[in-house]
Parts: structure tokens; sequence; C-alpha cells
């Protein structure tokens, strides 16, 4: 009989609050690894249970963030292992940088309701609370699944459908052409199976981009917002946290100078940061704040290029990186003696940070921009798991094409299309072996 | 007056699964009793005169490798060998051999005859002899009993078997033999869940009657694969072509016009055929659109005049079968020898059997082949071999064992059959296998021989022979991961091997990983030289088994590692076995519905039970608690 630990042995994290809302941001570690990761990531081992306020440092060094940490030795912990929670501060962006380092050091991220099943597999619960748990733990089981694709209602939904229809086609040729070869169905030179492996491919495509949208709603946005020195970005940043009263957080990174606040728009959670004024010749001080800004856009959604437009200066945008969005906000139009007519330049609004007027204008830029606008009414919510699923199923559906495409390896691409085909059953529900089977002999006329 | 006689092991029945059944046995060494209703028909093919396939290769291959004796026998009789999927890569590729059917039968008794350990008997057996709840022997026809700790029971066709073809049903369990029907009642009685199944036949045809004019002709491949992994191609008789031709429309209006003669549309037969192995009659019923359907002629052997016509298997009445066979190309004046038929027979659920196929009600009694709901010699031959060494093991007080799906293909038709039952004669597929990638024909060999070695199945000189092929698979290996080729070295002659793509410098063994480059392709580049093992007409097989393995791993490489690491991931579930007593009604939490699944299937390990309709992983984290509170409790 093997010891029953050896089921668990590895190292999970999650952030255990709702993403983009709450001023702390709670990032739970279960595992044998959580001693390693605190060396790490705090340096120090923090008394057993004792909240200990502390940096949390990444591998180069360099304070993330300072909060709280709270150490559970095992077995004395929520889940029987031992456990380190970490209460950050709120927002995404700190939270996933947190995240990621911890997952370079060996953890990796929790499954929905993982560190539940752990606390049920080490007798931490209640045998009554089983059933109330079963239902937690079966990610993977159809019921879930079906949970899942209700959660995707619309649009949305019909898309992965139609994916998994499409993908199911293609395994019935490949599968077919594999187990039958002496019934003519030979895939590897068929023209229509070629098309349909694009039309996947396309597909596939689509609802990504359909799925990340979806994310936007539950996970909300980064906005960066850009100019040139006095353009008038920090104005535009108090008059967003000043003026809606649903703003959540509002704290100076205590490393960077990079200023931020989380706004409510019409349900689309959006967190601002403001940055330091770009400039050609800049000083020591200056530069450092520029890196910072250039580091900033590399993982914001969307930037607001802030330009004042009293002066009539020409509009610099070579500081916006070629594949992000951005929303050209002219700003000081209180200072124009007449209004302009209409707009000169695309994505652009009209605004003025000093009497809010536009600033309307600007929530729907931004609405568009994300394309937010476009959900309506039947909004679905993809969650970050539903997105892991495609992005994985895509992964092998493109690994198997190379392998049909550049190496003739039909058996590689079977393999490929079954683990893709597999990822997405994680939404849709697996499809079995003997399912299939019975497909292809509805399909093709088969047998001896 | 009945004499009493005592064995280890009983099998009834000389099939493809009685025949492994009894000489597995009796090679790790039970004494060990064949029964069969008729000597001259053991090892007889009944359908196809056919070995092998897609999937069936496999488990052939793995029969061989636990020292089975299907392969070799095909190896001695099989006049047209193929490689199927030749082009799709050596995951999935198979081996497929056309037999003479006098050769193969005659190859099967020899081995049988040659066997120690095993005595054979004609006669048939009427009843199971069974007290309190374990199988004592069994009782036959002439009178006789015969007693033996464990009894494998192989009936084929022959249970309750009834033919049928057009208004015609005799009982039969073959064309000319009678079926078992005392036993079929007998085993009826024994409270195991017992269904029917049918499977069907085409007529066979004279030879000297068809105009092979008009056919295809489809010879064997070449370089001509080989079945054994002890085989040579020197063993393999004279070869034959086999031919391909169509129906015609007039074919199809023929049968469209008789349906109503025919058994299975009449509603004279209710059971279940196979969806993957149609009758005409269901192909053009089905897929109306289609024109033609191909028919494979194959010829049964070097002194036969029939010849068997692949794809048309019917249950028409003979008339009808006349005619439309004479619609079909080249069949113009073609003679029917034997006209094909419907047959139904009885098969017990296997979900009654434990995975070592032995049954869970009664103790010492196992079933193999078509018994358990499967199809075909390669299945049954499989679950034979397993059948037998496990009763073997029975008799002699030792550990059962049973393969597991990440090991071979044998364990994913046991698994299949004992956890999810059956709804059609059971064909094996390589897609249901999840890791196909890894079970390959060319390792079957790799994979299974050291366990038979351990079962006792192998004898000293296979396993000298394996031992040598892994040897050399081993130091080739790291010779050419050891190799690396810097472009400093390469002569000009080598430059035109590699080609213009040759621009990062990597070792011999990475170079096996790009299409189109063999072993031998990288042994012919002057920087890496021949192999040490010398190649002679003696060993020529194993060297080419020893290539393959070669680049087929370092082309699998990534696929091979991945597998691996998944089944490691299910091995801790596969390792957790259920005990017998566990009492799912007392365990907290278990929905009423898994407590019914779980209570009916009685999985063996909670690998299986986690494979069972409806179990959901959150059942399988309250078994997993409910095993881990039980075996500390039992420590402490």
């Amino acid at each position: 009989m093997p010891e029953n630990k050896s089921y668990i042995e590895d190292t999970i994290v999650a952030s255990a609050s709702a993403a983009g809302v709450g001023g702390v941001n709670i990032i739970r570690i279960s595992g044998p690894k959580v001693e390693e990761i605190i060396n790490n990531i705090l340096r120090e081992m923090p008394h057993p249970r004792l909240a200990t306020h502390t940096k949390f440092f990444n591998k180069k060094n360099e304070p993330l963030d300072m909060g709280i940490a709270i150490y559970f030795p095992c077995p004395f912990s929520f889940t029987g292992e031992s456990v380190l929670e970490l209460h950050a501060h709120g927002g995404m962006f700190i939270g996933k940088a947190i995240i990621d380092e911890i997952i370079a050091l060996g953890a990796r991220q929790a499954e929905a309701g993982e560190f539940t099943k752990r606390a049920f597999l080490n007798g931490k619960l209640d045998l009554l609370q089983a059933e109330a748990v079963a239902d937690l733990v079966s990610s993977g089981s159809k019921k879930s699944a079906q949970a899942a694709m209700r959660s995707l209602s619309g649009v949305f939904s019909n898309l992965i459908e139609a994916l998994s229809k499409q993908l199911i086609k293609l395994r019935l040729h490949v599968e077919a052409a594999i187990d039958f070869p002496e019934e003519e169905i030979d895939f590897l030179t068929d023209d229509v199976l070629l098309t349909e492996i694009q039309a996947c491919e396309s597909s596939f495509k689509s609802v990504i981009r359909g799925a990340k949208i979806g994310q936007i709603l539950n996970d909300g946005i980064q906005v960066a917002i850009i100019g040139l020195p006095n353009a008038g970005k920090s104005s535009l940043l108090n008059l967003l946290s000043g003026q809606d009263t649903a703003i959540v957080t509002d704290v100076a990174g205590t490393t960077r100078d990079i200023i931020k606040t989380s706004i409510n728009i019409d349900g689309l959670c959006a967190e601002f940061f403001d940055t330091a004024g770009f400039r050609d010749n800049p000083k020591t001080i200056e530069a450092e704040g520029i890196r910072r800004t250039n580091e900033l856009l590399k993982v914001v959604d969307l930037a607001i290029w802030v330009h004042d437009y009293s002066e009539k200066n020409e509009i610099n945008k070579q500081f916006i990186p070629a594949n992000l969005k951005h929303i050209l906000a002219l700003n000081k139009i209180d200072l124009l003696s007449q209004m302009p007519d209409k707009m000169k330049y695309n994505n652009s609004v009209y605004f003025s940070a000093h009497t809010g007027e536009g600033l309307d204008d600007l929530f729907k830029a931004i609405k568009k921009c994300v394309a937010y606008e476009t959900v309506g009414d039947g909004a679905f919510t993809a969650r970050t798991r539903h997105i892991e699923a495609l992005k994985s199923a895509f992964d092998h559906f493109k690994v198997g094409q190379k392998a049909l495409h550049e190496k003739k390896a039909g058996e590689i691409f079977a393999e490929e299309i079954k683990l893709s085909h597999k990822a997405l059953g994680e939404i849709t529900g697996q499809l079995s072996d003997d399912e299939l089977l019975g497909k292809i002999f509805s399909k093709f006329c088969i047998g001896k | 007056m009945a004499t009493e006689k005592k064995f280890d092991v009983i099998v009834i029945g000389g099939g493809h699964a009685g025949t492994e059944a009894a000489t597995a046995a009796a090679r790790a060494g039970a004494n060990t009793l064949l029964i069969t209703h008729k000597l001259s028909t053991l090892g007889q093919m009944s359908c196809n005169p056919a070995i092998g396939g897609i999937g069936k290769g496999h488990l052939t291959k793995e029969v061989d490798a636990l020292g089975g004796i299907m392969a070799r026998a095909i190896d001695v009789a099989g006049i047209q060998f193929r490689t199927l999927n030749a082009s799709k890569g050596p995951a999935v590729r198979a081996t497929r051999a056309q037999a003479d059917r006098q050769l193969y039968k005659k190859a099967i008794q020899g081995f049988l005859f040659a066997q120690e350990n095993l005595t054979i008997y004609e006669d048939s057996v009427e009843e199971l002899i069974i007290k309190n709840g374990c199988l004592q022997g069994v009782k036959t026809t002439k009178g006789e009993n015969f007693f033996a700790k464990s009894v494998v029971l192989t009936t084929g066709t022959f249970l309750g078997g009834r033919i049928l073809f057009g208004d015609s049903s005799q009982e039969g369990g073959r064309a000319g033999d009678a079926p078992s029907n005392r036993l079929a009642k007998n085993i009826r009685s024994l409270a195991f869940r017992v269904s029917r199944l049918k499977t069907g036949t085409p007529p066979r045809l004279r030879k000297d009657s068809l105009n092979y004019d008009e056919m295809l002709v489809q010879p064997g491949d070449e370089p001509r694969p080989v079945f054994s992994y002890l085989g040579k191609r020197a063993d393999h008789p004279q070869q034959m072509d086999c031919h391909i031709t169509k129906t015609t429309t007039n074919t199809h209006d023929i049968i469209r016009a008789a349906l109503h003669e025919s058994p299975m549309y009449s509603g004279t037969i209710k059971s279940v055929g196979p969806r993957y192995c149609p009758s005409i009659e269901d192909k053009i019923i089905r897929f109306a659109d289609k024109e033609s359907h191909q028919i494979f002629v194959e010829p049964e052997g070097h002194n036969s005049n029939e010849v068997y016509p692949n794809g048309i298997s019917t249950s028409l009445p003979e008339n009808t079968q006349a005619d439309f066979v004479r619609s079909i190309i080249g069949f113009e004046e073609a003679i029917i020898t034997q006209p094909g038929y419907a047959i139904e027979y009885d098969y017990v659920d296997p979900r009654d059997l434990k995975l070592t196929l032995e049954t869970k009600k009664i103790s010492g009694l196992y079933f193999a082949g078509q018994i358990n709901g499967t199809t075909g010699y390669e299945e049954a031959a499989a679950q034979g071999l397993i059948a037998g060494i496990n009763a073997q093991r029975k008799a002699h007080d030792l550990e059962q064992w049973y393969p597991l799906r990440q090991n071979s293909y044998m364990g994913v038709l046991i698994d299949d059959l004992t956890t999810s039952g059956v709804s059609e004669p059971y064909r094996m597929f390589t897609s249901r296998a999840e890791y196909r990638l890894l079970l390959r024909e060319d390792n079957a060999d790799l994979r299974l021989t050291p366990v038979g070695r351990k079962l006792n199945l192998i004898d000293e000189q296979r396993w000298q022979i394996f031992n040598k092929k892994r040897e050399m698979i081993q130091a080739e290996q790291v010779r050419l991961d050891s190799l690396y080729i810097h472009k400093a070295e390469i002569s000009e002659k080598d430059k035109q091997i590699l080609g213009p793509e040759y621009k990062k410098e990597t070792s011999a063994a990475n170079l096996l990983k790009r299409p189109n480059i063999s072993h031998e392709i990288v042994t012919s580049l002057s920087v890496v030289g021949p192999p040490a093992w010398e190649k002679e007409e003696s060993n020529i097989e194993q060297i080419e088994q020893a290539q393959l393995q070669i680049e087929t791993q370092a082309k699998y490489a990534g696929y091979i590692q991945r597998q691996e690491r998944e089944i490691q991931k299910q091995a801790k579930h596969e390792a957790l076995i259920l005990p017998k007593d566990i009492d799912y009604a007392a365990i907290q939490g278990l929905s009423n519905e898994a407590q019914q699944r779980l209570k009916d299937a009685l999985p063996e390990s909670l690998g299986q039970a986690s494979r069972l309709e409806g179990i959901t992983p959150a059942t399988i984290s309250l078994l997993l608690l409910h095993l881990k509170k039980r075996y500390t409790k039992k420590i402490a």
C-alpha cells in the first residue's frame, strides 16, 4: 500500500482575493516548497502563525511590495501542508508580479478548489462538508464543464461549441485514417482536410479573442497615462480618482514613481497608472522614471497619450510601442477660444483635466478600445482557467499543424489534436475514445 | 465408470484463446489439460485467413513478447506480409499477414504437441464442478471428471451458437460444428450476466471460378516484415498476392431487393453486431450514396482452392448470395463453396471479471476470448495468455498479474472490457490507447519481455536473444549520443548526405530526429561510421529491430517523456487497490449514484474506479480519503 502522502507533492499558489477589487490581495501558497519560497521572497523566516510586516523580494533582490506575511508550518494550516499567506497591496499588477515570482520558484497555479481539496484529503475538513467540497473539487468532470459552459453564455459559448465540433471533425478524419488504412481515407493528401485545419485555426483565433474580452470583464484592464512632461497626466489621474466614488485604492508604489488608481467604468474595472513624462534628453533621475514607464507599457492593455492641445506643437507618439492600443487625449480644451469642430485624429478625444469636460468621451473611447461595449447584456465571463484551456488547446493545435506540414507526421498530428481536444474538454466536457469511434463508424463506411 | 484425473490448470477450448492459455500455463510450469471437442480443429482460423492489422498487430507482438505462439505460427504460415500505415510513423505502423490456413493450424498444433506439461484431450465439457463458490473441475460428455485448481473457459462462438442465413436457422458453433448447449445452460445458471452478440462471415468462393484479370493486384510489402521477435524472413513460405475488386450498382440493387429475406432486417436477429465489420446489407443501407464497396480477395493457402472475399459478409439466402456475388467484377462465374452466414452466441458481461480475467463470483474460473464479448484472433490470444498465466499462478499460490493501460494494448483491452463492458463485439483500435506513441509494435518486447521472464513465460533462449538486442540498442545509443559532428570534420561526401540544412553542430543522435534521416544514413557518414555490431545473415532481423528502435526513440523523444510523466501521475491511482471488503454505503459523502455504480462494478483499483462511467473526481477524492483513514488506522 503506497503512502497516500505521495499524492500531493507539488506546491500551489493562487490569489485568494477577487481580481481587481479590494485594497488587499491575499496570495496563498501551499505545499512542500513553502519554506524555500519564504527564503527567496521574504529572506527571513517569519514567526509561525504571527502576522509579520515585511518586504516581498524578487530574485533580483528588488522589493516588489511591502505587506503582511503569515507562515503556517505543516500540518497546522488550512490545507494541512505548510502554507504561506502574503497580504499584498490590491490590484493585479503587484499581485501578478508576486505570483509569477513564486511560480518561477517552482510552484504552479492552483486549480479551482485545489486548496480545499488538499484540506479535505489531509483530513482538515469534516466529512459532513464532503458533499459541498465535492462540487468544488470536481473540476474537469462533465458536471463542472457544464457549469463552466453555463457561465459562458451567448456568442462565446456558441463559438466554443463550434470550435469543439471542428476539432472533432478533424479527429474523425485523422483517427479513421490511422485505424483504417485499408479504407482509403488518406488525410495527408486530402485538400478538404487542409481547408478544415485552416478553418479550425481561424476559429481558435476568434474564440481566443472573444475570451480575452470576457476576461477583461472578470479581471479588469490596466491603462497607462503617458505623454510629454506637463501635458496634464497627473491632473487626469487626480481627476479620475476624485471623480469617481468607486475608488478602491490609491497607493504610491513603494519603490516606483508610478502612481495608480482604480475606478469602475460601467462595470469595467480599470486601473490607471500615472507615469513620468517622456523627453528626449532626460536627466539621470528622469531616465530611471522613463525606464519604468517603458516596463509598464509592456504589461498594460491600453495607453492614453495625453497631449497639451492648447499649445500647437506636434503630437509625438514615437514613445508608444507599436502593438499597444492607445487613445489620444487632447487636453486643456478649456484654454481654447473655440471648440474644434471635428476629430482630427483617429482614436482621439478632446477633454479638459481641469474642468472634467470630455471625460465621458474618454470613458467611451476606453470601452471601445477594449471592445467592452460590444459585450452587451448577455455578457459572459471567461475565467483565467478558460483562457488557459483555450491557449493550451491552441498551442497543441499549432504544434500538430507544424508536424503535419513539415514532417508529414500524421501520428504526431493526431496526438496533438487529441491533446488539443482534451484541453478544450476542460470547458466543453471530454469525449471518450469509444464515442469518437462511434462517430467514425457513422461517418465512414468501414469494415471488410 | 468415470476416471478421475487431477491437473493444475484445465483449459476448455482449442481456439486462439485456448491454445495461448494452455501453452502459457504449461510454459510457466503448470500441469495443464487442454480439452477440445475436436483435435483436428485445434488452431483453426474460423473467420478470415489473416493475423494482425492496426491494433491487432500490436497485440500479436505483445503476446509474442510474453512467449506466446501466435506470432511464431504466422511467421511460418504467412503467405503475404504487409506493414500498414508505413507512411504514418512507427507508432501507428502495424504488421498484417495473410495466412495459409493449413500451415497455420499445423504450426499451432506443432507448438501444442511439443509443449511440456501439456495434455490434450478430445471431448466436450458439459458442466463445471463448483463447490462453495470455488471451482473444482469439469464434467465431460464422455463422462470423465477432471479436477484442477483453476479452469480457463474459452468457448468462442460455441456457447448457445445459432447459425442464420435467409430463413434457415440452425444450431452450430461454426459451420460444420455443433454448439455447446449444455455448457451454455450451465453457465447461464451460474448468475453471470449473459447476453447475445452476433457476427458474420462472407461466402467462400472457388478460386478457379474467378477471373483475376479485372482485379487489382495487391502484393506484399518489401522489405517484408516479420511478426515474432525471434522470426526470420527465411521461415516464410512462398508468398502469394491478394486482389482487390468491387461491388457494382447491380450488386446493390440485388441486395436492396432481397433485404426482406435477410434475418438481420426481418427482425429474426436482435443481437448486436460489430459496427466496424458490417454486413454488405448494412453497408448498402447505411451508406446508400456510395456506389461501390471494395472487396479484398484473400487466398486461403497454397493447397486450397478456396478464397475468402473479405468485405461481403452476409446472411441473405444462399441463392441471393450467388446472385449478388456474380454481379461483382471478376466474380461473374463464381462458385460458392460455403455460403456466408450470421452467427449469434452467448457472451458473459466482462464486468463480471477481475483484471486478471478470473470471474468475480467463482474463484479459480477464468474466461478468455469471445465469451468476454470480444472479436478477433489477436484479442482472443491476448486474453488467453493473461488468463492462462493467472490460472497457473492461482494453482501454484502465486500473486496474480495483469497488464496496465500504460504498458500495453493488452492492458487497454482488459481494462476496457472489465471497466466498461461491451455493447458490440470489442475490437482493438489504436485510438483506444491513450499512450499510443509509447505502445508501439517495435517495442513490445522491451515493454513486456522482462515481466514475462519474471512470470516464467520466457525461456532461456528467448531471454538471451532479447538481452543481446537490448544491449545492441543501448550501446549504439550511447555511441551516437556522445558523437558530435563538427563542421570541420565533415567530408565532401558527408556534406552531400547532410545537405545544406546542416548549420548547427549537433550529435549523431540528434540527427536522427530529422525527418527522412534513418540510422542507415547516419552511420553512412564517415564521421560517424558503422555500429559495433556485425551485420550477418543470421542476425539481420535483430539488427533491423535495433535500428528501428534507435530511430523511433530519437524521433519521439519529447512525446515519450511527456507520456511517461502522465503515466507516473496515473500510476499512483493504479497502485491503490480497493479492498474487497470495502463498504461503499458506509463512506460518508458518496452520492447514492456513485455508491450504486461502485457496488455494481466493484473496481479493483482507484485507477479503474476513476474510469467508470459516472464516477467524478469528487468521488475519487472521497475514496482516497477513506483509504487513507483506513490504512492509518491499521498501522496505528
